[in-house]
């Protein structure tokens, strides 16, 4: 980097004073440059829209300002059940994730790291392919004369064709199979940083294997169980597609009934309104956790600075 | 239950005696090709601090941890007393252990993590408050039970990982390299504060170091291990004066070797004869050890309790509290003689370039076998 209009005036009798504080300021303004594509990124993608719903949702039909789309939201119940059912299969699926994650990821960090490496890589593999196939695929496997029906029949496990999906059973799949991997990948690194020493000093100092997991393991592993959780839970606050395909209609989340109020109603302030609603809540879920994971590392001895 | 059981059954042989002897029978290890134990037979006394020196992959951890029960043997024997513990899991071992990077608990505060032995053994509460008082008080930590483990200096934390592994009066202590983190001077302060530790609570302390003069400072016997096999087992001054061989010799203090022959009970070195106080080895060649502040430098005539060996100066070092004089022999051999550095010694001392008369007293004149091990 050529060095320019560096001032040069005769200053006191401290050499190069204000030269290397031009230097530490320069320095300071080319590192923020590095992130200023990023930034304007987030304002026109994220800002600016946000903002024009957010607006949006306070514009009547007629065009005038008014809290029509908000009170009409208190006022239809349905709209509180698509609520309760978006926080019920959010909630459903992280804790599924959690029951299937959690020994995954320990298993795995219990491996060696090349191993380890290998498995992770299979864990992450869902990744690579589209969320639309994947959800098909699942269609495929769980439908009426699908695959796992068909095999089901024929080993004469049942006879007549198990109802899998287009319910909120086969919505729960296929979420927890897309889920998954956000909830181990966080999960896995706390796990990894655990020094293994701790657990050979608590087996040292009398813990039985059930009583060090209890006692050193499981708290030290709970930041990345949080932030696991936490990224697993939000996601499937605001998830589509999977629920649209598999749901088959049965299971209304936010993100569909806004769909439906833009696809069909062409309400677009209706459908900004459930969005508002929807942001304020995760935010405010966001904040709680955020308050809670803090009390974490106040209790957990702030292991995770 | 089973750990009520558990503590009655320690608690009983505590009654009996408070130190354990442990005795080890052809302890092998194998990793693949590697013997990492080979065939490891060691007596180790109650109450006795017992330190096994060697380079590192010597196998001296392998050992520590299979004391502690991490690591599982190929075959062998290991008792604690007359119990034999070799298939009984870690938790079940009552050994405390001192880790090389002391393995506190970061979640827990001080005062949590030396309870956490004693809540394991559901002594009281009201007790254990007491015995992790007495315990923060014995490695001068009184006050700093509230601490959290990150806030505690790298001395500090190695003295709550001794607390920890004392707290619940272990007959065996197992200690891992605890002072390699910390700097010179606490180290060497720690190393008298472990001795005088030990002596109080008389407990049997397994140490591993790769530190000759740590070991050499703390020991009462010093296990010199390499390639799995324990090369020497004797007291610091026996494997510091007659090390067994040769890989002793170089792993503890300086030496330099001459190959001397050995013919009817007498030595020679080329036309030399060599005179010991030792007894004669069998015939062939073997060693002559020569630790530089055995050999004086002879100002005048060789005295006649000497072997002397004469040379040229290659290089004269000062260090401090004592100088390196490098002297070469008429053959080539490179040896070196060690004096005090007080006002006048190291400046009358031959110049680089002079004739030099290096003299070893007949009873500091030891011969070694010519073997590795």
């Amino acid at each position: 980097m050529p060095v320019t209009a560096i001032p040069t005036e005769p200053t006191s009798q401290i050499p190069n004073a204000v030269e290397l504080k031009w230097d530490h300021r320069l320095e300071r303004w080319l590192l923020l440059g590095l992130a200023a594509p990023a930034v304007l990124l987030v304002v026109v993608m994220m800002i600016i829209p946000v903002g024009w719903l957010f607006w949006l949702s306070f514009v009547a039909d007629d065009g005038t300002v008014s809290l029509v789309h908000y009170r009409r939201m208190l006022e239809q119940p349905s709209y509180g059940r698509t609520f309760a059912a978006t926080f019920q299969i959010s909630l459903a699926t992280t804790a599924i994730c959690l029951l299937i994650g959690y020994p995954l990821a320990y298993t795995l960090s219990q491996l060696p790291r090349r191993v380890a490496n290998l498995c992770m890589i299979a864990v992450m593999l869902p990744f690579w392919t589209s969320l639309l196939v994947r959800t098909y695929a699942w269609l495929v496997l769980l439908q009426r004369r699908g695959l796992i029906n068909t095999w089901g029949m024929e080993l004469g496990l049942w006879s007549e064709p198990v109802t899998l999906v287009h319910n909120v059973g086969g919505t729960l799949i296929g979420m927890t199979h897309i889920m998954l991997p956000f909830l181990v990948l966080p999960l896995y690194s706390s796990m990894r940083a655990i020094d293994r020493d701790l657990l050979k000093a608590a087996a040292n100092l009398g813990a039985s294997p059930t009583r060090s997991f209890l006692s050193i393991f499981l708290p030290l592993s709970l930041p990345g169980l949080l932030a696991g959780s936490l990224i697993v839970f939000i996601l499937c606050l605001g998830f589509y597609v999977t629920p649209a395909v598999l749901g088959g209609g049965k299971v209304t989340m936010v993100s569909n009934r806004i769909a439906n109020d833009i696809e069909l109603f062409f309400n677009w302030g209706a459908a900004s309104a459930l969005g508002v609603v929807l942001l304020v809540l995760t935010l405010t879920l966001l904040y709680a956790a955020s308050r809670l994971l803090r009390l974490d590392t106040i209790i957990g001895g702030g292991h995770t600075r | 239950m089973a750990a009520m059981m558990h503590v009655t059954r320690i608690d009983r042989a505590m009654a009996q005696h408070a130190a354990l002897p442990i005795t080890i029978r052809q302890l092998t290890k194998t990793y693949g090709a590697v013997r990492a134990l080979d065939n490891v037979d060691l007596d180790i006394k109650a109450g006795e601090f017992l330190t096994l020196l060697g380079p590192s992959g010597s196998g001296k951890t392998t050992l520590l941890m299979m004391l502690a029960g991490f690591i599982r043997p190929d075959h062998g024997s290991l008792k604690f007393g007359d119990t034999e513990v070799i298939r009984l899991a870690p938790h079940k071992r009552d050994v405390g252990m001192v880790f090389q990077n002391y393995a506190l608990f970061p979640h827990m505060d001080v005062n949590a993590n030396i309870a956490f032995p004693l809540r394991l053994r559901n002594v009281a509460r009201a007790e254990i408050a007491t015995r992790v008082e007495a315990a923060l008080h014995m490695v001068q930590l009184a006050g700093l039970g509230d601490r959290r483990v990150d806030q505690l200096s790298g001395g500090q934390r190695q003295r709550v990982a001794l607390a920890r592994a004392l707290v619940f009066e272990p007959r065996i202590v197992l200690m891992d390299e605890p002072l390699s983190a910390l700097d010179k001077q606490l180290r060497d302060q720690m190393q008298i504060e472990l001795r005088q530790l030990h002596d109080k609570l008389g407990m049997t302390t397994i140490y591993v170091t790769h530190d000759q003069r740590e070991a050499l400072t703390m020991s009462d016997r010093i296990a010199v291990i390499n390639h799995g096999r324990v090369m020497q087992l004797d007291t610091p001054q026996a494997i510091y004066e007659r090390p067994a061989n040769r890989f002793v010799a170089e792993f503890i203090g300086e030496s330099a070797f001459l190959t001397v022959e050995m013919r009817n009970g007498a030595c020679s070195w080329r036309t030399a004869s060599i005179k010991t106080n030792q007894p004669p080895m069998s015939d062939g060649k073997c060693l002559l050890m020569l630790r530089p502040e055995r050999l004086r430098i002879l100002r005048v005539e060789s005295p006649p309790d000497m072997n002397v060996f004469t040379g040229t100066v290659t290089n004269r070092i000062y260090q401090g509290d004592t100088f390196l004089l490098q002297v070469t022999l008429s053959d080539g051999a490179m040896i070196s003689a060690r004096g005090i550095s007080d006002s006048t010694t190291f400046a009358s001392t031959p110049m680089i370039g002079q004739a030099v008369s290096l003299g070893l007293p007949f009873h500091d004149t030891v011969l070694i076998a010519d073997t590795e091990h």
